[in-house]
């Protein structure tokens, strides 16, 4: 206990406590000062609060040690290069560590966390919908200073930008492992920058988890004013969380890109980059030059609510539209940061489990870039209804329905790479392939919503949200899930327990089925998206009690796979060659990695993905290295 | 070759299979809430056809894929690799430039759609709409009548004039299909042909608040008879209602108090008004206080003096209305015994 109390953690939060009460506490007393009230509904008043979060995350930082060094170098100090790791241990991600591998891992293991806390909200408001009427969350019951539809409201908000923080995370944490042992490099081209980008999103969910305690903020996680302008103080804890989540977010991406750029083994052009590399840096440009606009248009609401600015007050000649679009600008490339990744493991693990080259590589490639490029031109279909100018639907229907393009060469790319190979079927290849399949149907439900005219009907409904849980479990968890049952051995040494994996994913898989079908059906009908109650009129009891079974299913396979996950640390199978007969260079060094990646620099002597071609090789070590080439 | 031609037979049965599929569903040639609109019947057009392009694509990648899953899964003891080709550019191109047609395709037709449901008729009765946390208000400039109901004829375009004077709303029936928010500061239209004589509702499509869930009003539609009928008789109750209560009564509709406010004892977002006048009202700062002229007057023009225990932290805005128009909705909440 006295260990975990001393590591950077929790040094962190101490100071980011500290930190969050001088800053409440200056405003405070600038205010009793002036005269003015010096207390509310939560104690501090809402500026004082924003000083205090403002103050805690900052704290936390400069408190838990993260950015020390670049303290000492500002005073003419200097320090070693390569910093050894000072732990070993479960200490070892507790503390501040500047080793991408520790990075990836604890990048990680927080998803896994914030996973668990956004589906346990999800949890509890879909047991609330199993019924119509209200059955706990009812207009009597109090917390935090909520009754149930105002806690509803904050739960399926907060389930919304926890997931979405948690996909970032997870994103990060799977590029910061995979992308340098890929590249032959031996650390990202920052790496205290890389340090800095991980801890800042620790106190960045602190915030989050704030706003649920502080009157929670019944907004939905899109923060629309006036409604947002209108919320408890709870959405200013909500506002800082999302943009502290973003520094985080266009830090990693930048050290990804410089680290693409710059640190590739000899012999490595861009066309023999791993394909995941392409998507890495498809993400990357993305979250570097779009995060920015939510960030912004979350300030301009802080700013509103502090000062009275009125940028989207009409009675203050402001236009509650213009939010609309700055939000969108950022939050629908937001949805491609989240499964470009996700398809790059896809493209990735299908021709180790065929035993046959990626079909297409090139064109793979160029379709992450397209994506992201089409990406940031359909922002506005998001708003068909808004009350935008009328004839700006059609050209953002258009571009939206370009997506399909790309899209659709990588689906032709992927059955064209199993056509003829020789499939097998452990767990990481169960989830590759369900990936494909749930994102096939997350694409397939998003023409109609292009089309202006019917999405007219199906805005705002739960077909939206069938449609968007099926491109992100498609484009994100399935293939999240795939990574980790894959790179596990590589990082541990051990493999994940194949039975349970397999639980995992038969349980998982139909019952996501079972929920995002449910949710369209229904939606159809006439369901509303982001509502505590449901008219029994429309006869939705039985197809909702159908869908929080099928949500509690879920809930219990990720509960297996966090068992199998923890539990094989210590007592998995050993697996320390190359488990899964790959190409990658990563797998031609055992298991786990060696702290400074490899020892001998490879250079790259073929194409990355030749299964199949006797006799050719992806890499080559300079001089044999205790690997067990194949 | 024969895989390619097996796939290919399997493809169009898959795609067959699985249009019919949902169509018995009830989700291809129908999307369920039946169609009460013009708009309804172009918008389910075209979401038949999205429904067969996408039963065709999802036959096209998933029929190969299975196939390749269960005829090329590796042998027990084979240890041999795929077989190994790395690509084919024509085949890239086609799966690019084919699409690309079949999106400029269905691009026309959704703006040919979009064309359809925004067709004007320039005979169209004008209605105006206010959305407010958490009730819809309907007027109509023409007979001077304010409502709580909307009431339409059939086969007679109407365009809605909506504005909302608090935070953003959407106004979705869902037999109508269309779907328009209501955003403060701005008039939005919303035009819609109903077709078919019968009750729905109109619900709020965009999270506005607490109470978003019950923020539904009716939506009638009538036979040009029984509509002209429903119009003289809302004219005669506006008439006949010069008494104090009979003006609050229209004040209570025409400002949509009644969307949290019950006047059958119902709790709702805020304190009923059912035998209201003259109780002792526990506030939520513990004391009580009696509900007289004074107490409800100075709730209406500022809800946040007294809050009322369980209703705390108030969402009421404030009212601006006169010292007349309150003696009449006071007078009105009187006669709620």
């Amino acid at each position: 206990m006295k260990r975990f109390f001393s590591t950077a953690l929790a040094r962190g939060l101490a100071w980011q406590l500290i930190g969050t009460l001088v800053g409440a506490g200056l405003v405070t007393g600038l205010r009793a000062l002036m005269g003015l009230s010096i207390t509310d509904k939560f104690f501090f008043t809402e500026p004082a609060w924003v000083l205090g979060a403002f103050f805690g995350v900052l704290f936390f930082l400069a408190g838990n040690g993260s950015v020390t060094d670049w303290f000492k170098w500002a005073r003419g100090i200097d320090t070693p290069e390569h910093h050894a790791d000072h732990y070993s241990g479960w200490e070892k991600y507790l503390n501040v560590s500047l080793d991408h591998k520790v990075i990836g891992i604890q990048y990680t293991v927080t998803a896994l966390a914030l996973i668990s806390i956004g589906g346990l909200f999800a949890l509890i408001f879909r047991t609330e919908l199993a019924q119509s009427q209200l059955q706990f969350l009812t207009v009597d019951m109090k917390l935090f200073g909520q009754n149930g539809p105002q806690l509803y409201n904050t739960l399926m908000s907060l389930h919304g930008m926890i997931m979405i923080v948690s996909i970032l995370l997870g994103v990060a944490g799977i590029m910061n492992y995979v992308v340098p042992l890929m590249l032959g490099a031996q650390d990202m081209a920052f790496p205290r920058l890389n340090a800095f980008s991980f801890w800042i999103a620790v106190p960045a969910a602190v915030l989050l988890l704030m706003s649920l305690v502080l009157g929670g903020f019944g907004t939905g996680w899109t923060g629309y004013p006036p409604l947002s302008a209108r919320a408890p103080v709870g959405v200013q804890m909500f506002f800082l969380g999302v943009i502290s989540a973003g520094w985080s977010s266009i830090l990693g991406a930048l050290n990804v890109i410089a680290t693409v750029i710059r640190m590739r083994a000899k012999g490595m052009t861009a066309f023999r980059m791993p394909i995941f590399v392409w998507a890495a840096v498809a993400t990357s440009i993305i979250a570097l030059t779009a995060t920015q606009l939510i960030g912004l248009s979350f300030q301009l609401v802080m700013f509103q609510r502090l000062f009275g600015m009125g940028f989207f007050d009409p009675a203050k000649g402001g236009n509650p539209v213009l939010f609309q679009h700055l939000f969108w600008f950022y939050s629908h490339p937001a949805v491609y940061v989240f499964i470009l990744p996700g398809l790059g493991v896809i493209s990735e693990l299908l021709p180790v489990f065929a035993r046959k080259p990626l079909f297409g590589y090139r064109w793979i490639a160029m379709s992450s870039m397209g994506i992201a490029l089409v990406g940031f031109l359909v922002w506005a279909h998001h708003m068909f209804t808004s009350g935008m100018n009328e004839y700006l639907r059609v050209p953002f229907m258009y571009s939206t329905l370009l997506v399909a393009i790309p899209t659709g060469v990588k689906f032709f790319s992927w059955v064209a790479t199993i056509w003829k190979g020789k499939l097998t079927y452990p767990t990481p290849m169960l989830f590759v392939l369900g990936g494909i399949v749930v994102f096939l149907l997350g694409g397939l439900t998003g023409p109609p919503n292009a089309a202006i005219s019917v999405d007219l009907h199906l805005h705002d409904t739960y077909f939206i949200v069938g449609h968007f849980h099926d491109t992100i479990f498609g484009g994100f968890v399935f293939p999240f899930f795939a990574a980790l049952y894959y790179w596990f051995p590589k990082a541990t040494g051990r493999r994940m327990n194949e039975t349970l994996g397999k639980i995992h994913f038969w349980l998982m898989t139909p019952s996501f089925f079972v929920l995002t079908f449910g949710m369209m059906q229904i939606g159809l009908l006439g369901m509303r998206r982001r509502i505590v109650d449901y008219d029994p009129a429309l006869g939705f009891d039985s197809t909702h009690l159908v869908l929080t079974i099928a949500g509690y299913l879920i809930g219990l396979s990720v509960l297996i796979f966090i068992y199998n996950f923890f539990n094989s640390i210590k007592n998995g199978e050993k697996a320390e060659g190359n488990v899964w007969n790959s190409r990658s260079p990563e797998w031609q060094v055992p298991s786990p990695m060696p702290v400074h990646n490899y020892d001998q620099p490879f250079e790259v002597v073929g194409e990355p993905y030749d299964y199949g071609l006797p006799g050719s090789k992806y890499v080559e070590f300079s001089s044999p290295a205790k690997s067990k080439h194949k | 070759m024969r895989h390619f031609v097996i796939v290919g037979i399997l493809v169009i049965v898959m795609a067959i299979l699985t249009y019919v599929g949902l169509d018995v569903a009830g989700v291809a040639t129908q999307m369920h809430p039946i169609q009460a609109s013009l708009q309804s019947v172009s918008i389910d057009w075209m979401w038949n056809w999205e429904i067969i392009a996408i039963a065709f694509l999802f036959a096209l990648i998933i029929v190969p894929m299975a196939y390749s899953m269960i005829v090329f899964r590796r042998k027990k003891g084979d240890t041999s690799e795929g077989e190994h080709f790395e690509g084919n550019t024509p085949l890239e191109i086609v799966w690019t430039v084919l699409p690309l047609f079949a999106v400029l395709v269905l691009g026309y037709m959704g703006a040919y759609s979009l064309g359809e449901i925004r067709r004007v008729d320039p005979n169209a009765i004008t209605i105006k709409v206010k959305a407010q946390q958490f009730a819809w208000t309907f007027e109509y400039p023409e007979y001077g009548i304010v409502s709580n109901e909307l009431h339409l004829p059939v086969d007679q375009q109407v365009v809605l004039k909506m504005e909302s004077s608090d935070v953003i709303h959407s106004f979705w029936v869902p037999e109508f299909r269309v779907k328009q928010d209501v955003v403060p500061g701005r008039v939005t239209e919303y035009r819609i042909t109903p077709i078919l004589v019968g009750a729905y509702k109109v619900r709020c499509a965009e999270l506005c608040g607490a109470s978003h869930a019950y923020m539904e009003n009716g939506v009638i539609v009538d036979t040009k008879a029984d509509y002209d009928a429903w119009i003289a008789e809302q004219q005669a109750i506006a008439a006949a209602n010069q008494t104090p209560e009979g003006q609050g009564k229209l004040l209570t509709v025409k400002n949509g108090c009644l969307g949290c406010h019950s006047i059958d004892g119902t709790k709702m977002t805020g304190p009923t008004w059912l035998g209201l006048f003259g109780s002792t009202v526990e506030l939520a700062d513990g004391t009580s206080v009696l509900a007289d002229e004074a107490f409800i007057s100075e709730s209406i023009l500022d809800p946040k003096a007294g809050e009322v225990a369980g209703f705390s932290p108030t969402t009421m805005p404030p009212y601006t209305l006169t010292e007349a128009e309150i003696a009449n909705i006071i007078a009105y909440i009187k006669t709620l015994k």
